[in-house]
């Protein structure tokens, strides 16, 4: 039988896999987006498991809001990629040190 | 048979997540992504979220992961300058993911979330509309935010195009406005000649002479 946690402990899964994700990848940024991606998954299924068991629909309505803020979120950072790419010719992180930070 | 399916597609959502972690390329990388997507789409049928199930795989397989291909495949990355640092932060990595993993159990993990405290709920009758279930609240309650989304939308549209828009000096196209408003006085000049008689004609008559 299915319970609430079963589906917490895969969104936990998921979501520390994504964490070493974003360590392993540290250079390359198209894979760290990806990441990103993995995160706001994990985070959807909590959402649905809770909407699910607590019977209460709102938990979908806030998984439509973070599916459609992500989308905006992965258009606008593949954007910034190519046009950094287009003037950098390189998306290594460790070579982006304009700002000194 | 739920718990069969279930864990037949987390298994494929997590060693799909962790290819898409570890492959070295990264068009590899997108493609186990969109499995992970397909594996979570099918785990989100499991808890009744129907119509969220099926936008992710239309929107985030059939158009965030094809944009993401599409980056993949414009940029002409160095693949290798890219791995150089893996095996490096690789335990580094697994440190703080199982840290991470373990202090999420610890609130997740107990009996706290178990069947004592959520029963499993009832399954909907065959004839349950998720669709209308979820746009009957996002059309009353949560319409403002609804609206917020589709302006956040619109954001994302004009900046991704106004960032990757560039002018080129060189390339010849046409100015539409500058055609429309063309007048005939700019395409046509008449000009005044005087008569005057023809150069060769004199000539013929002087060598007659």
């Amino acid at each position: 039988m299915l319970t609430l946690t079963h589906f917490l402990v895969l969104g936990a899964i998921l979501f520390s896999i994504s964490l070493a994700g974003v360590f392993i990848n540290r250079k390359n940024v198209i894979i760290l987006l990806m990441c990103v991606e993995l995160m706001l998954l994990a985070v959807n299924t909590n959402f649905i498991a809770f909407s699910h068991f607590l019977g209460d629909t709102a938990g979908q309505v806030f998984v439509f809001f973070i599916l459609t803020v992500a989308a905006a979120e992965a258009a606008i950072g593949l954007a910034i990629l190519v046009v950094l790419f287009r003037n950098k010719r390189t998306i290594n992180v460790e070579e982006l040190d304009t700002l000194k930070g | 048979m739920e718990t069969i399916v279930f864990y037949v597609f987390s298994a494929f959502m997590i060693l799909s997540a962790l290819m898409v972690i570890t492959v070295h390329n990264p068009v590899r990388a997108a493609f186990f992504l969109v499995l992970t997507f397909f594996s979570s789409a099918a785990v989100w049928l499991l808890l009744e979220a129907e119509f969220l199930a099926i936008i992710l795989i239309i929107v985030y397989v059939g158009a965030v992961m094809v944009l993401f291909l599409f980056v993949v495949m414009m940029l002409d990355v160095n693949l290798a300058e890219l791995k150089k640092g893996f095996v490096k932060n690789l335990p580094l990595a697994v440190i703080v993911a199982l840290a991470m993993f373990a202090m999420i159990f610890m609130v997740v993990g107990g009996e706290q979330f178990g069947v004592q405290n959520f029963a499993v709920p009832e399954r909907h009758a065959a004839d349950y509309s998720n669709v209308s279930a979820l746009g009957q609240l996002l059309y009353t309650e949560y319409v403002y935010s609804f609206e917020i989304a589709a302006v956040i939308l619109l954001v994302g549209i004009v900046a991704a195009i106004s960032l990757t828009l560039r002018r080129r000096p060189n390339t010849r196209h046409q100015k539409v406005e500058d055609q429309v408003a063309v007048k005939g006085a700019d395409r046509l000049r008449v000009v005044k000649v005087e008569s005057q008689p023809r150069k060769h004609t004199i000539d013929n008559a002087e060598v007659k002479k």
